[in-house]
C-alpha cells in the first residue's frame, strides 16, 4: 500500500502552473526522485505535502488519512532543507532534540534516541557544537538527524547534497540511499542533477510546467521518455534539428517517420556514441552517420571530438578513445535505443 | 612615514578627541567648581558641595528616578507593542505597510517643538498635563519608529525556514515563535530597547510641555537649574544621566556584537 498518495495537486501563482493536476504515490520503503530545471514545480509539489503551501485543488494522503488540511505541525512529515535551516543559537544537541521535546519524551529517552542518530550519521563527537562551529557537511548530517530522529511517517528531502562539495556528493549520495533503505523511509526526494536522481531512486518523476511528464524507474525514464523534454533532461546528450521531408527525416542510414512538419528533433545519448573510421563496420545495429572531425580536444582518458554532419546544422559531441586528425572523415555509430526522434 | 604627515594624524586626533571628550570635560570641571569666573581656564576653587546637594536635595534624585521610571515603562510599553507589530511586518502581507511604517516616523519626523506643544494641548484637554503617564503616552509613541523599525528588520532577518523547520517537527506557531523566532531576535530587540531607553532618558521637549511644572524629568531639572546660572547642579544631573547610556555602550560592545553576528550568520 502506498504510505504517502498525492491526488490532482493544483496551485497556481498567478498564471503561473506550480502544480498541473500531479498525482504520485510512494510506497512504504520507496524512494521517490522528482527532478525538473528550476520553476518546474518541484519543491512546490515537496512544500505542498510539508503543509507550507496552500493548494488550489488536490488532496495529499498519508496512510490513508486526508492530511491536505492539516497545518505543517499535525502532518508527521520530515522536511530537510536545502540550506540545513539548524537554529544558530541551539547545540547540535538541542537542534536534534527539538522534535522529540515537543513530543513530551521523557529526557533519557530523549538522550538516547538523539545519541543513538548521531552515532548513526557518525557525528556524535558534535553533540555539544554550536552550527556555526561545524564544517558544510557536518551540518547536512544533523539536519538529516533532526529529521529522521522523530520518526517520521515520510521523509522530504529538498536538493539534499546541493550546497556540498562535488567529491563528497558522490559519497554521500550512496550514505543517503543506505540510511533510506535502514530506515525504510518512504522518501520524496528533489533535485535538478539527473544523474543523482537515477542513481538513487526506486522511482523518478520528471516534471515540467507544473506537470509530471514522465514518472518510473530510473531505467524506463532513460531508456524509454516518452517526450523530447525528458528525452533531452535525462542523461548527457546532444541535440540535432533535422529537416523534414514528405513527413519523413533522413539520417545516416536511418530513415523515420515523424509527425512534425518542417523540422524534427534528435536527441542523441552522447556517452553512448562512438567514433570510428569511415569504413569501419560496427558489430551491433544501431545508427551510423558519416561526419568530419572539426574540433579536437584533450580529456585525459579521452578526446572530446566535435563532429560535423550533412544533416544537421547542430553539431554533434561525442568521446573517444582513439585518437583522430581534425579534418578526417568518420562515422558516428549510435546503438539502437541510444537515439530518439520527436 | 615622514614627520609632516605623522603631525598631520596626530593633529586630527587630537581635534577629533576634543571635539568628542571636549564638551564632556567642561560637564566635569563644572560639577566640581566652587567658583569659576571668566577669563580663568580652569575654576578657582574646587569641591564636593554641588555633588553633595544634589545628593542631599531629595528633589532632584526624585527627578532622576523620575526619568528612569519613565525610561523603563516607556521601554517596557514600547516593545510590547512593537515586537507583535514588527513580526506582522516581517511575515505577513499587510496592506500598505509602507505607509503603516512611515506612520511611525512621523512624531518623529517634524520639529519637536511644535509636535509636543501640540500633543501638550491635547493632553491637558483629557486629563494627561503635568502627568507621569502623559509623558509615557508621549514618548511610548514617539519611540515606536525606533522599536517598530528596528524589530523588524531584525524580524526580516531571520530565514524563513529556521520557522519552518520547527513547524514540520510538531511545533505550533506560538511555540515556534517563543523558541525560535523570539530567541533568535533578542540582540535586536535589546539594541531597540537600549535607543528607546537612552532616547527617553536625554527627552526634552515633551517632559517639559507635558510634565512641568507639576512633574519635573531630570532633563527639565537640569533645564532649570542651567537657566537660574546653576552650572554646577545642571552638570552633576548632565553627568548622572551619562552614566546608564555609557553602561549600555558597554553592554553593547562586550555582548551584543558577538551574540548578534552569530544569530545573524545562520
Amino acid at each position: 500500500m502506498a504510505i504517502l498518495e498525492t491526488r490532482n495537486l493544483k496551485k497556481y501563482y498567478g498564471r503561473v502552473r506550480a502544480l498541473d493536476d500531479v498525482s504520485i504515490d510512494v510506497d512504504a520503503g520507496e524512494l521517490l526522485a522528482v527532478i525538473g530545471p528550476s520553476g518546474s514545480g518541484k519543491t512546490t509539489f515537496l512544500r505542498s505535502i510539508a503543509g507550507f503551501v496552500k493548494l488550489d485543488a488536490g488532496h495529499v494522503y498519508i496512510e490513508g488519512k486526508d492530511i491536505t488540511e492539516l497545518p505543517p505541525e499535525k502532518r508527521d512529515v520530515s522536511m530537510f532543507f536545502q540550506n540545513y535551516a539548524l537554529w544558530p543559537h541551539m547545540t547540535v544537541f538541542d537542534n536534534v532534540a527539538y522534535g522529540l521535546k515537543l513530543r513530551k519524551m521523557p529526557k533519557e529517552e530523549i538522550e538516547k534516541r538523539v545519541h543513538d542518530v548521531l552515532k548513526l550519521l557518525d557525528i556524535e563527537e558534535l553533540v555539544d557544537r554550536k552550527p556555526s562551529q561545524l564544517s558544510g557537511g557536518q551540518q547536512q548530517r544533523v539536519a538529516l538527524a533532526r529529521a529522521i530522529v522523530v520518526k517520521p511517517k515520510v521523509l522530504l528531502l529538498d536538493e539534499p547534497l546541493s550546497n556540498l562539495d562535488a567529491k563528497i556528493r558522490l559519497r554521500i549520495r550512496f550514505e543517503i540511499k543506505a540510511l533510506q533503505q535502514k530506515l525504510n523511509l518512504p522518501t520524496v526526494y528533489v533535485t535538478h542533477d539527473q544523474e543523482e536522481a537515477l542513481s538513487i531512486a526506486d522511482k523518478v518523476a520528471v516534471m515540467h510546467e507544473g506537470k509530471v511528464l514522465q514518472l518510473g524507474t530510473p531505467e524506463e525514464v532513460y531508456k524509454s521518455p516518452v517526450n523530447f523534454f525528458v528525452a533531452d533532461f535525462i542523461g548527457t546528450n546532444c541535440v540535432l534539428t533535422l529537416k523534414v521531408l514528405d513527413g519523413r527525416v533522413k539520417i545516416g542510414n536511418k530513415i523515420f517517420e515523424v509527425s512534425s512538419k518542417e523540422t524534427a528533433r534528435m536527441v542523441v545519448r552522447s556517452d553512448e556514441a562512438e567514433v570510428l573510421e569511415a569504413r569501419a563496420e560496427p558489430g551491433k545495429d544501431g545508427l551510423r552517420i558519416p561526419g568530419e572531425i572539426k574540433g579536437k580536444l584533450y580529456m585525459g582518458s579521452k578526446y572530446r571530438y566535435e563532429i560535423r554532419i550533412e544533416e544537421s546544422e547542430d553539431a554533434l559531441f561525442v568521446n573517444s578513445g582513439e585518437s583522430f586528425k581534425i579534418g578526417e572523415k568518420i562515422t558516428v555509430f549510435v546503438p539502437d535505443g541510444s537515439y530518439f526522434v520527436y | 612615514m615622514n614627520v609632516a604627515r605623522i603631525t598631520l594624524r596626530i593633529a586630527a586626533v587630537v581635534l577629533i578627541l576634543f571635539i568628542i571628550i571636549g564638551p564632556l570635560v567642561g560637564i566635569v570641571l563644572w560639577s566640581f567648581a566652587h567658583r569659576w569666573y571668566w577669563p580663568n581656564p580652569i575654576p578657582q576653587e574646587f569641591g564636593l558641595r554641588y555633588w553633595q546637594m544634589v545628593f542631599r536635595q531629595g528633589r532632584i534624585l526624585d527627578s532622576l528616578l523620575l526619568s528612569l521610571t519613565i525610561a523603563v515603562i516607556v521601554v517596557g510599553l514600547s516593545l510590547l507593542f512593537a515586537i507583535p507589530a514588527a513580526y506582522g511586518f516581517a511575515r505577513y502581507r499587510i496592506p500598505m505597510e509602507r505607509v503603516l511604517l512611515v506612520l511611525f516616523l512621523m512624531p518623529q519626523a517634524f520639529p519637536q517643538l511644535p509636535v509636543f506643544i501640540n500633543l501638550a494641548s491635547i493632553f491637558n484637554r483629557i486629563g494627561l498635563g503635568g502627568n507621569m503617564w502623559g509623558i509615557i503616552f508621549a514618548h511610548t509613541m514617539a519611540s515606536l519608529v525606533y522599536s517598530v523599525w528596528i524589530v523588524t528588520a531584525t524580524f526580516r532577518s531571520i530565514p524563513m525556514e529556521l520557522e519552518q523547520v520547527a513547524r514540520n517537527l510538531g511545533a505550533s506557531r506560538l511555540k515556534t515563535f517563543f523558541t525560535i523566532t523570539l530567541p533568535l531576535a533578542v540582540p535586536g530587540i535589546i539594541a531597540s530597547a537600549i535607543f528607546v531607553f537612552l532616547w527617553s532618558l536625554g527627552e526634552f521637549t515633551a517632559a517639559f510641555f507635558i510634565g512641568a511644572p507639576f512633574i519635573q524629568t531630570a532633563t527639565v531639572l537640569m533645564y532649570t537649574a542651567s537657566m537660574g546660572y546653576n552650572m554646577q547642579i545642571a552638570s552633576v544631573i548632565a553627568i548622572l544621566l551619562i552614566i546608564p547610556s555609557i553602561l549600555f555602550m558597554i553592554i553593547i560592545e562586550r555582548y551584543l556584537k558577538a551574540e548578534y553576528l552569530a544569530g545573524m550568520g545562520g
